[in-house]
């Protein structure tokens, strides 16, 4: 029994080392320390398989897509179409036309806000949650003041969770068009009961959208079980480039939604007194897209899949308890945000230290950590704290670099006293 | 870990017990800073007199060591200082933390020179400036 678990975690220590070894940038040095990079939350470093994809793909195979009627144009579209492919099944989508590719999450949640929010009517309801980012609240303010809606806001609790109870509540008088919330808080790690959240905005004849750009790198998802209307996701926190994202919806409610941006592409039929839109998902996909990176993002899906996310969910598990007991032990850290379903992001305070002073001390011992709000303001002024230090962990973080960071702490804190 | 030349003892040790933080009953100027990446605040309330120069400061802060400390060392250096000499300090300070030469005439002002490295943290350091300035430019107009 003994030989088995220490077996186990010696695989463990193996896989990782092998995860490293495909970050090149894991191997930098910062003011002359190794990095230990625990902001991987707010973007995550990228294995060589995505960089000598996108490289490779440039050298190689490279010309406009959906346009060219040669061999070069034909071959570049077919791998931009393929990581359509990988993405609904990423997903669980059930077609190919459902994958909108967009830059970011940002974008996917305006394109729905655009589109979709054009057929809301005065006095309808957008509902989010008090945890957003600024992009799940931002552009549904926009749509409010553009368009009469209304945009309520369900509390969390204080313990961090989503106050289901409250979700009920505002959900009671039937005006809900659409519930727009997050499936995991990039500041307190919550992770929020999707398919719950879809069973009674459904009940109420809402639909819904879930923010995924967190939730994405940590667990499977599959939209169709969690009964989703919509879902977002942004490739750069998923090991992939910046400048791609990811919107999902149901295949009739695309139909009905209008274009959101005019151009190349999303055409049908021009002509200067009307022109008629291309189907979905082109209908969506004006101008020429981020080829390269989309591409790049299939070479992260790939390797994504390749380690599974049965060991990337029991790998983050086993940081995250490991680091929320060695946090614990530094005196006069407070974890913010301690609901029981969570993943590997953590924000905290710590005493009088100022989170400016921790992110900045740490990272003169090489360590990356965010401090600030985190782009979520209404979630701070609710939890009555300015900012925090938030860690977050990715494939390649490390328990070594865990106690790295409470030692360091440690250190800091007795600067202050 | 790295003993932080950024964190010296003089800037922890006016984080810990500033010498100038508070309000003045009889201030006849205010000035405020904020920074709205982090809510960081400074309020400043000084007493100013008819040719412009500061008689007496104090600083209310809410942020950070870098941002506390400079209040403080702020406010003991304009003490008693004229608008045209301030503005060359101000000047000094903006050189040092840029580039990361202090000029002599900064004196323990000079602790945030180190800041030319770390970029991110400028805008702290400067912030009580920025309500200073706001408060010379407010008593200019009276
Ligand atoms: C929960 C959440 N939603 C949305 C975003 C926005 O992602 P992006 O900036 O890539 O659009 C982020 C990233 O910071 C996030 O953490």
């Amino acid at each position: 029994m003994m030989d088995q678990v220490v077996t186990q975690a010696s695989d463990a220590a193996g896989s990782l080392r092998h995860i490293r070894a495909d970050f090149p940038i894991l191997t930098q040095k910062v003011h002359g320390k190794d990095l230990v990079f625990l902001d991987s939350a707010a973007s995550a470093q990228k294995p060589r398989q995505v960089i000598d994809c996108m490289a490779e793909t440039m050298r190689t195979q490279y010309a406009n897509i959906h346009r060219g009627l040669y061999w070069m144009s034909e071959r570049t579209t077919e791998a931009y179409e393929a990581v359509r492919d990988q993405v609904a099944g990423f997903l669980g989508a059930g077609a190919r036309e459902e994958i909108i590719f967009t830059r970011n999450s940002t974008e996917a949640i305006n394109l729905v806000a655009h589109s979709y929010g054009s057929l809301l009517r005065p006095g309808q309801v957008v509902l989010i949650s008090e945890m957003e980012h600024h992009a799940n609240i931002v552009p549904w303010q926009m749509l409010r003041d553009r368009a009469g809606i209304e945009l309520r806001v369900t509390p969390v609790t204080d313990d961090g969770a989503l106050d289901m109870e409250a979700l009920g509540q505002n959900l009671s008088d039937g005006r809900v068009a659409l519930v727009a919330i997050t499936h995991m808080s990039n500041v307190l790690g919550t992770i929020t009961d999707a398919r719950a959240i879809a069973d009674m905005a459904h009940a109420a004849g809402a639909k819904v959208l879930f923010d995924g750009s967190q939730l994405a790198v940590h667990r499977r998802v599959n939209v169709r079980e969690l009964d989703a209307d919509f879902y977002v996701l942004t490739g750069h926190k998923l090991y992939g480039p910046t400048g791609i994202g990811v919107l999902w919806a149901r295949r009739e409610i695309l139909d009905e939604m209008p274009p959101f941006l005019g151009g190349g592409d999303m055409i049908s039929t021009v002509s200067f007194g009307r022109s008629t839109w291309a189907p979905v998902p082109h209908k969506f996909e004006a101008g020429t897209p981020a080829i390269i990176e989309t591409i790049g993002l299939g070479a992260a899906i790939s390797y994504i899949e390749s380690i599974g996310f049965d060991r990337i969910g029991a790998h983050e598990e086993a940081l995250t308890a490991h680091a929320l007991k060695a946090l614990g032990q530094v005196s006069g850290l407070k974890v913010i945000g301690t609901a029981p379903e969570r993943g590997g992001v953590i924000s905290f305070t710590m005493a009088d230290v100022h989170p400016h002073d921790i992110a900045t001390l740490l990272d003169r011992n090489g360590i990356a950590v965010r401090a600030g709000h985190h782009c979520a303001e209404p979630l701070m002024r609710r939890l009555g704290v300015s900012a925090t230090a938030r860690a977050s962990f990715g494939i390649y973080t490390t328990p070594e670099e865990i106690d790295l960071l409470a030692a360091t702490l440690v250190q800091i804190r007795g600067f202050f006293v | 870990m790295t003993q932080d030349d950024l964190y010296r003892t003089v800037v922890l040790q006016r984080t810990k017990t500033p010498l100038y933080a508070g309000k003045l009953a009889q201030a006849n100027a205010q000035g405020q800073g904020t920074n709205p990446l982090c809510g960081d605040r400074v309020h400043l309330h000084a007493v100013i007199d008819a040719q412009g120069r500061i008689d007496a400061i104090r600083h209310e802060t809410r942020g950070c060591a870098i941002c506390a400390a400079s209040a403080d060392l702020m406010a003991e250096r304009v003490t008693g200082q004229e608008p045209a000499r301030i503005r060359q300090l101000h000047a000094d300070m903006e050189a040092a933390v840029q580039t990361g030469n202090a000029p002599a005439a900064l004196g323990e002002l000079s602790a945030f020179a180190p800041l030319h490295r770390h970029r991110s943290r400028i805008r702290c350091a400067m912030l009580p400036w920025t309500a200073l300035m706001e408060m010379l430019n407010d008593d200019k107009d009276r």
